[in-house]
């Protein structure tokens, strides 16, 4: 379902920087894969190329009926309705509630208003944060915060969601039940890409590791370890 | 669509709201960049009355010999009347300037005397003659100098004049071009000032408009309640601005009278409101949907 083919990304800012080398992988339908690597391994270009944020310098990255790598900016909106991402950061709207921070995401699709009125409180649900609908992110906690975030970013039934390091700011229960929650939304049916350099979470999980090392796929395993040193 | 857009404008006023300091803030300096378009329009209105007064009181006058007949003035005039620079010509008989000067002269015994002694009416008829502007009277003295005129024509007044109507012009062309230079480089420095207090604005919730993007909302969807947000300031400081200067024009007005008889603010700030009201809605909104619509532009390439 989705398919790196020998991307290559090199940043030309002052002097040119490689982070991404030749990468090549294909993730499947209901896979749930965690990219690892240091920081600056390359692991949020890979993140920020499925979603249409950066471009690939050299090589291919598909998604579904999508070629990222050729999507004009005009056209990037319909491709991350199809995509459910995460951050390290949340990235909530500040000035929206939970709740609308949730529904923004199904309004900038063109959903119903009653379509909205009930999948919304339903995501909430579903995060554990029914009675925070109408609390703004700063009356949330980190976790909340995440959770929300999470509840967005699955409201339009994405094939698929990108998890950018989004345990980094949460301390070690909280980062526990995110990932919980992302099992769980692994087994209702969506792929599940986890970028992380979180070495506990990794091995607890058992699933698919990807390991980057300065831009280059230095392991690629099923029920694979965080081996790096 | 429909829902897109109700979306939008419901978005534009959530946001105007929520941002209620920046909002404020944002309203207050285009309330005062629209107090100086507003001043500059008052400005210009006074200084074209003042200057249309004062070339209404410029004139020349034609005095004629007593042995011409009315018939070869009347000639004259209707030949002056030609002129494309003639706005209009005053005719006064001889027995009308008798009249004007008894008038004048009521109660003056000698005068009165004096008049009955001479006993034929010793006053000239003349032509009152204006231009439509004060450059062209050199053109009607010259035309007046004309060799068949001569025999009629006793004098013209323009030559004692011509010193004073050329200061006037003087002056004129001078308040003409200070006002013309003032109203553009205030309305430039208004708005900059607005445009630049709303890219501030947006500036702010650049962050927002990246996870926007991210969320997959398309360009309109993200620039709209922004410019809605625009109309919003552009509405209020418009409105505000004119319930301002109304009553300050209000106390003005008797000031503006004194100084400029013919004209009265007030009535035509009541008679021009729709006007005003109008061109302030129009700067206000069109500069507001402006500026949001740049300064977002910035922010929407993620």
């Amino acid at each position: 379902m989705i398919i790196f083919q020998n991307v290559s990304k090199i940043y030309t800012n002052h002097k040119d920087t490689i982070a991404l080398d030749d990468v090549s992988f294909e993730i499947k339908r209901k896979e749930f894969v965690s990219v690892v690597g240091k920081s600056g391994a390359g692991k949020s270009t890979i993140t920020k190329m499925l979603i249409g944020e950066e471009k690939p310098s050299k090589g291919r990255v598909v998604f579904g009926d999508y070629d990222i790598s050729k999507l004009k900016p005009k056209e990037l909106p319909r491709l991350r309705r199809h995509i459910g991402v995460i951050f390290q950061d949340f990235r909530l709207l500040a000035n929206k509630t939970a709740y609308e921070n949730v529904a923004f995401a199904l309004e900038v699709a063109g959903r119903s208003q009653a379509e909205i009125n009930e999948f919304v409180p339903q995501a909430l649900k579903m995060v554990g944060l029914e009675d925070k609908m109408s609390n703004f992110p700063k009356e949330l906690s980190g976790g909340e915060k995440q959770r929300v975030a999470i509840a967005r970013a699955m409201i339009n039934h994405p094939d698929i969601l990108i998890a950018d390091e989004p345990t980094g700011n949460l301390d070690p229960i909280n980062a526990a039940e995110i990932i919980k929650l992302l099992l769980k939304i692994n087994e209702l049916g969506t792929t599940i890409i986890l970028a992380t350099h979180n070495k506990d979470i990794v091995n607890d999980l058992d699933k698919r590791v990807i390991s980057l090392e300065n831009g280059r796929v230095s392991r690629d395993e099923e029920k694979g370890k965080y081996l790096l040193v | 669509m429909l829902t897109t857009l109700s979306r939008i404008i419901k978005y534009g006023i959530l946001g105007f709201w929520r941002n209620g300091w920046l909002s404020m803030a944002t309203i207050a300096v285009m309330f005062l960049a629209l107090m100086v378009f507003e001043g500059l329009f008052i400005s210009n209105v006074l200084t074209k009355a003042a200057l249309e007064s004062l070339q209404d009181k410029i004139d020349i006058s034609v005095y004629f010999k007593t042995s011409s007949s009315e018939d070869e003035i009347l000639t004259i005039k209707k030949e002056l009347e030609l002129l494309k620079e003639v706005k209009n010509i005053e005719y006064i008989s001889r027995d009308k300037a008798l009249e004007i000067f008894q008038k004048r002269h009521q109660g003056e015994e000698i005068i009165a005397q004096a008049l009955e002694e001479l006993k034929e009416n010793p006053l000239a008829a003349s032509l009152n003659v204006k231009a439509h502007n004060p450059k062209d009277y050199e053109v009607i003295d010259a035309f007046l100098k004309k060799e068949s005129y001569g025999e009629f024509i006793d004098n013209v007044t323009y030559a004692k004049n011509a010193v004073v109507i050329g200061r006037l012009n003087k002056i004129i062309d001078t308040v003409q071009r200070l006002g013309l230079f003032l109203t553009v480089l205030l309305a430039v420095i208004a708005v900059l000032i607005t445009f630049n207090t709303i890219r501030l604005a947006i500036y702010s919730n650049r962050e927002e408009i990246g996870i926007m993007r991210l969320v997959g909302a398309s360009n309109a969807f993200i620039r709209g309640p922004f410019v809605i947000e625009g109309i919003i300031y552009g509405l209020i400081s418009g409105l505000l601005s004119f319930a301002v200067i109304m009553p300050i024009i209000y106390f003005l007005a008797p000031y503006a009278k004194a100084f400029i008889p013919e004209i009265n603010l007030w009535n035509y700030l009541i008679s021009n409101s729709f006007n005003l009201i109008g061109y302030q809605l129009f700067f206000g909104i069109g500069l507001g949907i402006f500026s949001s619509f740049v300064a977002v532009r910035k922010y929407l390439k993620i």
